[in-house]
């Protein structure tokens, strides 16, 4: 099967396009025929406005109904205006919950980006043969799937047999021989945390080393030449001509670690006491767990608005970018 | 250059720093498949037991033979490969659509994809709850198959115009004067020459249908229409801390996701880069 990549990869034309993506297509013979065009993207179309634009249209329509078991069992709607948004706008968990979000956001961010960036930078100094096997440790982390991953971080956390309890204990630090991480707040986010950076830094290292190759040798010459150091190199050849990719991997980061759901329901439903709960878990449990359904739609819609008022700089950009380059 | 103290220094870091880093991201993989292997006093002992040196098979055989196991191999699969092979057709069509005509739109269509793409699905769950239980098709396969096949459509879509777009017109329009119908050029010249795009957009498709987690678990409460995620994921309730079992779980879990991400990884990355995400 590898083989019949390779030969398909070496008798094709590269899949690499320049910085632009797709060239523009040329009007010619057959450019712009008729009603074709949006024949082949119906398809497309027609799922994504049913499946995911009527989905979040029906998400608003929840979220301004009263609807808990009663009214799901009896199939009644019953509108209640813009009460959800008000209680929950007004508790001050919701709040709580939005803080610890960002921070939890931020905090996670601001890791994956500072340390895919140094070990990106590493690989493209590395030899190729231990290029090879730290890029093969990254792709086995970029590669377990998030699920299996939870249950073996829980595993290494574990409180008696744990390895990170056995490590620490041997390194000199005793007392947290049989710690238990998922009994407190922020150790069950320090546990959710590494968890995430783990496995979200592969993607920042390997891609900003794919993109680093693309820096033409001449600038780094011409910069050491001017007796620039690494970090200098760094400041003024790397980060300006890699701004792009830094932009837009940081806002998909941003994206999301803001969404996690798996990781922090998995390794410990939002506990202790609902502390680790973000808002997306905590969408989930008001909305399915207390069944307040129509109050959890107002949390997943006032969370998408989080979501893009965080995103909103890069989304313009994309947008902008995208109306000049099309 | 000018620096001489540091030299064996400046030339063993890196390398050092390599070889500790990768001892860092391989060892929870690593350990997951070591657990797998040792023998149940070998896990539950007070000093870690860093090598299996009895390896059993005894872990797998408990896991594979916990209840509805193969029910949930084989939901998983349907639901997988069916959703997989769905986006891939339907997002062909439009990219191929995207790539080569010009038509009024296009920009429009491109940027809702991209808006698409980063729909926080998770956020969303109780929306799709409502919706499949107002058609009465909770606990079924067929509403997760059209979620997940809309869920990988925008980045299926995005890439394969990437793909579409580096094959040289040229070649198509050679064969069309050679007599090739516009269909018959693309099945012929284009589809031969996206077979490894189409390989490296299926991988992110697939993994991320198989890992899916939140949609399954809010839609499907009945065991019968579960996938391994949630069979995973309630593994260590149902077997208490058997480490043992719940890493060979993972294990079986994790064991295709990783020989195709191995495999296919250098057209992953290049996918990556050259398709949706721009740099």
């Amino acid at each position: 099967m590898s083989a019949q990549i390779e030969e398909a990869a070496a008798t094709g034309p590269a899949p690499r396009i320049g910085k632009g993506g797709a060239a523009p297509p040329r009007r010619g013979r057959g450019g712009g025929a008729g009603s074709v065009p949006y024949l082949l993207i119906l398809p497309t179309v027609a799922a994504v406005v049913l499946l995911l634009g009527w989905t979040l249209v029906k998400n608003g329509l929840l979220s301004f109904q009263n609807l808990n078991k009663r009214q799901l069992i009896q199939r009644v709607t019953e509108w209640t205006g813009v009460d959800n948004y008000d209680t929950v706008l007004r508790s001050s968990e919701f709040w709580h919950v939005t803080g610890r979000s960002v921070v939890f956001t931020a905090a996670n961010v601001v890791l994956i980006m500072a340390v895919g960036c140094l070990i990106g930078l590493l690989l493209a100094r590395l030899g190729t043969k231990l290029r090879l096997l730290l890029s093969l440790g990254l792709v086995l982390a970029w590669a377990m799937p998030v699920v299996a991953a939870t249950t073996v971080f829980q595993w290494l956390f574990d409180q008696r047999f744990g390895v990170v309890n056995y490590l620490l204990d041997a390194l000199g630090w005793h007392s947290m021989a049989g710690y238990n991480w998922t009994s407190g707040q922020f150790s069950t986010f320090f546990v959710i945390t590494v968890l995430i950076v783990w496995q979200s830094v592969p993607f920042v290292a390997i891609n900003l080393y794919a993109a680093t190759t693309t820096i033409p040798k001449e600038l780094y010459e011409a910069a050491s030449l001017d007796g620039a150091g690494t970090w200098k190199q760094f400041t003024s050849v790397t980060f300006p001509f890699l701004k792009p990719f830094f932009l837009a991997t940081t806002f998909l980061e941003v994206i999301w670690v803001f969404k996690a759901f798996t990781q922090v329901f998995a390794i410990n439903e939002g506990g202790p006491d609902r502390l680790t709960e973000t808002l997306p878990v905590y969408a989930f449990q008001e909305g399915m767990g207390s069944q307040h359904f129509g109050m959890g739609a107002a949390i997943s819609i006032l969370t998408i608005v989080i979501l893009l008022a965080l995103t909103a700089y890069y989304l313009r950009l994309v947008l902008k970018q995208e109306e000049d380059e099309l | 250059m000018r620096r001489t103290l540091p030299r064996t220094v400046s030339r063993v870091w890196p390398g050092a720093t390599a070889i500790a880093l990768f001892a860092v991201f391989a060892f929870p993989v690593y350990w997951m498949f070591a657990t797998a292997f040792k023998a149940n006093k070998d896990i539950v002992s007070d000093t870690p037991v860093w090598f299996p040196t009895s390896p059993t098979f005894e872990h797998f055989d408990k896991a594979v033979s916990a209840d509805g196991f193969w029910t949930f191999v084989g939901n998983s699969l349907t639901v997988t490969l069916v959703a997989v092979a769905l986006s891939l057709v339907i997002a062909l069509l439009a990219s191929f659509a995207v790539a080569r005509m010009r038509f009024k739109g296009r920009k429009s269509f491109i940027l809702v994809m991209m808006m698409a793409q980063m729909a926080p699905w998770e956020v969303m769950v109780i929306a799709y709850y409502m919706i499949v239980r107002d058609v009465d098709m909770l606990n079924s396969l067929p509403p997760l198959i059209a979620i997940y096949t809309v869920m990988v459509l925008p980045f299926t879509v995005l890439t394969l115009r990437g793909y579409v777009a580096a094959v040289p017109k040229e070649l198509e329009e050679s064969a069309m004067v050679d007599g090739c119908t516009r269909t018959q050029a693309f099945i012929k010249v284009i589809f031969p020459l996206l077979a490894p795009g189409l390989m490296a957009t299926s991988l992110f498709g697939f993994i991320t249908v198989w890992n899916e987690f939140p949609m399954v678990l809010i839609l499907n409460k009945d065991p019968g229409s579960q996938t391994l995620p949630l069979w995973l994921t309630g593994f260590r309730t149902t077997f208490g801390d058997d480490w043992g079992a719940t890493m060979a779980a993972s294990s079986l879990f994790a064991i295709p996701i990783l020989v195709l991400f191995v495999i296919l990884q250098r057209k992953a990355v290049g996918g990556l880069t050259s398709g949706a995400v721009k740099g």
